[in-house]
């Protein structure tokens, strides 16, 4: 299958800044009260630049929203960051305190999470939760952040009359889109989205992505999505990180990632994609079962499942190989050699050829 | 929903209520003990057969029972007449009256204190599990659910009494009965303390256990994650996040609460000799003054459901889902 | 039949593995358990029967003797035996809060199912049912059942009275409790299946709702059985019980009534409370681990300790990527 990428990601002017977010060995374990641990994060590194959309994908499980979960620092209780670094403009949010890691949250990053019914609370009106936000973290007056509530909703297209409401008097998408307002409060450089669109239907769904499209182009935001769905995933990301039990699988530009994908899971992910185009055959899906993050293999965590593997898969785990020189991509890449240091295309599957990445 | 509708629902289960507790107390008193010409005017007292046939008549107690002595009675009541009591030879209104202000000072106190401080430790039993607060509140409050009321204010009463020479019963000193309201209040006060001592301790553990169970399910809820999420402390959350919603669910547990409450009076003001509706109600328990246990049991009825009827007035002021569209 | 008996028999180990981990649960269960054995072998715990009075040296009955004048815990105001009240009451409290507790769990379970499984109007009487009983306070409630019944003087044991009372109005926070888990079992695929292949109502209760709900049934049973204990001996220190086979409660009755405590007697009205309280926490340590071990509560909240969310051994600073 071939992705339709719209627009060409490779000369874009944000691709030549520096990351706004480096995510840099970072391994997350969950310990349960008996004192299992699950690794449900192992080395993930990525980067995020000014204005740049990133997609997360990967099945349930993968631990997607733990590395998003990780990199705000607000992981459940038994959830341990056991190593690497997560540099924002430059500085490690790991090695804040608690305290200093607060002025960070919604300021600098924001998130909107699934539409969850309960996610704002019911007992407020939504307009008093978006003003807490402003005025938590900026220096403006009651009156001012009123207004500037105001504008808010009306960004995100909710009627200034329905301010006052509570968010039980909200449908879903318009909560949704309170969220989206809320979360650009206090005018933050990087927004998390966690399954935005997942609880929504098709329509709404649409209605949502083109918003957060549009806000992102006019504030130059960088966005991280979480989410299963490779389709949205085509539609507004950048680049993308494709995830397996915990570890990165394929990490890339989107158009190379979706157009020549390295690792086999994410051919896999693409094949099962159902062509409208050939509507008589058989849907495709990938067999087997997700590993189990506290019994986990000693080689590749996808060699049980996948349909290329070799001897090594089982016994070795796979490096993150860059596959940009490999590939006949100069049709689509300038040859300028500061841009190709930051749109690599790497995968973690000892059948790809090339050097081994070193973040 | 709709505030109106949500009111006027329970208002209907609050006439319905009371309904029902009128019917039982007609005919437990009424028609259960057979003669109704006894069950009017007392077991104990002699009367000839004319007298008692122009009594039956008088009382109207020659017509049938239903409904038109029922009914006779039910108006009775309304107008405030609650008959006689045999024990006391007064009207039992003016009994109950006399006796209502001590029961309500104590009630209202051993509430009031329970509830601020099991709220208060709820708070911060579900807030911060497993630490040492928690696990000696949850200790606290199962012990205290275990021990019998009575038996609690027994042994506060001994300890109370021999080691701190706190008064052994009584609202007041029996000098004082005469006294104006304001010069006898050091002394009331003095009588108050061990028995509202054994009240809050009784229904302390129970609210710190509800209030604690509905923290921890308010902490479990997205917005609270979200709100961790915009920077705000856990202090600033647990006060404007949490509170508000764990706090819906106490309002109900109060107004239910009411009712047991009243069982706790009766217990209390019994151990301790304290002079009000409980303490009165088990004299006439215990006299089988059937006319004053009548109209005791319809006051404390009346009121626990008129209390209920007011909290979910003021639930509605709280929860915004139950507000009119 | 032998395959369920075995499956049955290994639940039950499986049950017991981790229930005998459970603290507090065990406390429990030995509380209770000592208090049946306290109760089946009473006879044999005492050399003394509880209407025996005990006599001095010179004939002159015991009123109030100490326990370090007579053991192990004294005399009362007649000269009986405490100790052997104690035991012999035992008996007593817990043949009527098991009876009592047992009456209304099977009204409450019964009248639970039914309204959770067929809906409707049945159900919508019974919520409405349970509302207008919690609002009546309680033991006002009972107490002028009782008196009034007893005045009718029908000829049974003041117990039988209690028994009855007790369990026609305490049915009401089991028939909620059963009913809303008959809701959630009802969703469940089996139920539709059933129906699907016919499977009439009754059927549909015995073999599939019961066996789902009897667990949560068994739980509730221990704390219900505990609020019987605790309501018996209220009333019977109000004095509803049988003076003739007193309970707990009723030995508190006679000690408050006879002036135990202005003459010091604490060990008259001190052992049984104590015991009342032996029980009921025995009962509510049960009963809370079974529910738990049934309905297990979240394992966290949002707001829990964060010192160890960065666990990775300490770095330089920032480092520039």
């Amino acid at each position: 299958m071939t992705v339709d990428v719209h627009w060409s990601v490779t000369d874009t002017p944000k691709n030549h800044a520096a990351p706004l977010l480096s995510v840099r060995h970072l391994s997350t374990d969950f310990v349960s009260a008996e004192g299992k641990v699950a690794h449900a994060l192992e080395d993930v590194s990525f980067d995020v630049r000014p204005g740049e959309t990133l997609g997360l994908v990967g099945e349930s499980g993968c631990g997607k929203t733990t590395t998003m979960m990780s990199l705000m620092r607000l992981l459940p209780a038994a959830g341990r960051i056991t190593s690497g670094q997560v540099l924002f403009d430059g500085k490690d949010l790991l090695a804040l305190s608690e305290n200093q890691m607060r002025g960070y949250r919604w300021k600098e990053m924001a998130m909107v999470f699934q539409s969850a019914m309960n996610a704002l609370n019911p007992v407020y009106t939504v307009a008093e939760q978006i003003r807490e936000a402003i005025l938590l973290h900026g220096v403006m007056d009651r009156s001012a952040a009123d207004k500037r509530v105001e504008e808010l909703l009306d960004r995100v297209g909710i009627a200034k009359t329905r301010k006052n409401q509570y968010p039980h008097q909200y449908s879903g998408g318009m909560r949704q889109r309170a969220m989206i307002a809320m979360a650009l409060a206090c005018q933050p450089r990087l927004l998390f989205a966690d399954e935005p669109t997942t609880a929504l239907d098709v329509m709404v769904q649409a209605q949502v992505l083109e918003l957060l499209k549009t806000i992102q182009r006019e504030l130059g935001l960088a966005v991280v999505l979480v989410t299963h769905d490779l389709g949205v995933v085509a539609e507004i990301c950048d680049s993308v990180v494709v995830m397996y039990g915990g570890k990165v699988a394929e990490y890339g530009p989107i158009d190379l990632v979706y157009n020549h994908p390295q690792h086999p899971y994410t051919q896999r992910l693409l094949e099962a994609f159902p062509d409208l185009n050939k509507p008589g055959d058989v849907l495709a899906s990938i067999p087997g079962y997700p590993p189990r993050l506290n019994a986990l293999p000693p080689g590749c965590r996808f060699e049980p499942r996948c349909h290329r593997k070799i001897e090594i898969c089982a016994s070795v785990s796979p490096k993150l190989i860059d596959v940009s020189q490999a590939q006949e991509e100069g049709t689509l890449r300038g040859k300028k050699e500061g841009e190709l240091s930051s749109l690599r295309h790497v995968a973690a599957c000892h059948l790809c050829q090339g050097p081994e990445v070193t973040y | 929903m709709n505030r109106r509708d949500y009111l006027l629902r329970k208002l209907l289960m609050a006439l319905v209520t009371l309904a029902v507790v009128v019917l039982m107390d007609f005919y437990l008193f009424r028609v259960l003990p057979g003669d109704p010409v006894r069950a009017v005017i007392g077991r104990n007292v002699r009367i000839s057969r004319e007298a008692q046939e122009a009594l039956r008549v008088q009382f109207g107690l020659d017509k049938p029972i239903f409904p038109d002595q029922f009914l006779a009675t039910v108006a009775q009541w309304a107008t405030g007449n609650l008959g006689l009591s045999w024990s006391f030879r007064k009207p039992v209104t003016e009994i109950l009256a006399a006796k209502l202000g001590n029961t309500l000072i104590l009630v209202t106190l051993g509430q009031l204190l329970s509830i601020v401080l099991g709220v208060a430790l709820g708070l911060f039993a579900g807030w911060k599990r497993k630490t040492a607060v928690d696990v000696s509140s949850l200790a606290f409050s199962l012990v205290t659910w275990a021990i019998p009321t009575f038996w609690l204010g027994i042994i506060l009463l001994a300890a109370g009494s021999t080691w701190l020479g706190l008064p052994t019963g009584g609202a007041l000193d029996t000098s004082n009965l005469d006294k104006p309201l304001w010069e006898t209040l050091p002394d009331r006060a003095y009588h108050l303390i061990l028995p509202t001592l054994t009240f809050t301790i009784v229904y302390l553990g129970e609210y710190m256990l509800i209030m604690r169970s509905s923290v921890l399910e308010v902490l479990s809820e997205d917005y609270i994650l979200t709100a961790k999420a915009k920077g705000l402390s856990h202090w600033q959350i647990l006060r404007r996040h949490a509170l508000k919603n764990a706090m819906l669910p106490i309002i109900t547990l109060i107004a239910l609460n009411l009712g047991f409450t009243v069982a706790g009076a009766i217990y209390i003001e019994t151990v301790f000799s304290y002079d009000g509706l409980g303490k009165l109600f088990q004299d006439a328990l215990d006299k089988q003054d059937f006319p004053l246990l009548q109209g005791a049991f319809l006051l404390l009825a009346v009121t626990v459901i008129g209390a209920n009827l007011v909290a979910d007035l003021l639930y509605t002021y709280l929860d915004p889902r139950v507000k009119a569209t | 039949m032998s395959e369920r008996w075995t499956l049955l028999k290994r639940n039950l180990l499986d049950f017991w593995k981790v229930f005998g981990r459970n603290r507090p649960g065990m406390l429990g269960a030995f509380l209770l358990a000592s208090s049946l054995f306290l109760a089946i072998f009473a006879p044999w715990l005492t050399p003394h029967k509880p209407t025996d009075t005990m006599r001095d040296a010179n004939g002159k009955a015991m009123t109030f003797a100490s326990p370090a004048e007579h053991g192990p815990l004294g005399t009362d105001d007649a000269g009986r035996d405490v100790w052997t009240g104690l035991v012999y009451g035992s008996r007593i409290s817990l043949m009527v809060g098991f009876v009592a507790g047992l009456l209304s769990m099977v009204i409450g379970s019964l009248l639970g199912i039914l309204a959770g499984y067929f809906g409707g109007w049945v159900d919508n009487l019974l919520m409405r049912a349970t509302d207008v009983l919690l609002v009546i306070p309680d033991i006002p409630l009972t107490l002028i059942l009782v008196a009034s019944v007893r005045q009718l003087n029908l000829g049974v044991s003041p117990l039988v009275i209690l028994i009855l009372v007790i369990g026609l109005l305490y049915w009401t926070s089991t028939a909620r409790l059963i009913r809303s888990q008959v809701l959630t079992i009802k969703e469940r695929q089996f139920v539709a299946r059933a129906r699907a292949i016919g499977a009439g109502h009754a059927h549909i209760i015995l073999k599939h709702i019961i066996p789902q709900v009897m667990p949560l049934i068994v739980a509730n049973t221990v704390l219900i059985v505990s609020t019987a204990i605790l309501v018996e001996s209220g009333l019977a220190f109000l004095g509803l019980g049988d003076p003739t086979q007193p309970s707990w409660g009723t030995m508190i009755n006679f000690a408050f009534d006879r002036n135990a405590i202005t003459n010091g007697a604490w060990w008259f009205y001190l052992p049984p409370g104590l015991a009342i309280v032996w029980v009921s926490l025995g009962c509510v340590l049960l009963g809370n681990v079974l529910e738990e071990m049934l309905n297990p509560r979240l394992a966290s909240h949002h707001l829990e300790d964060e010192s160890h969310m960065v666990a990775r051994p300490a770095t330089e600073s920032a480092v520039k990527g």
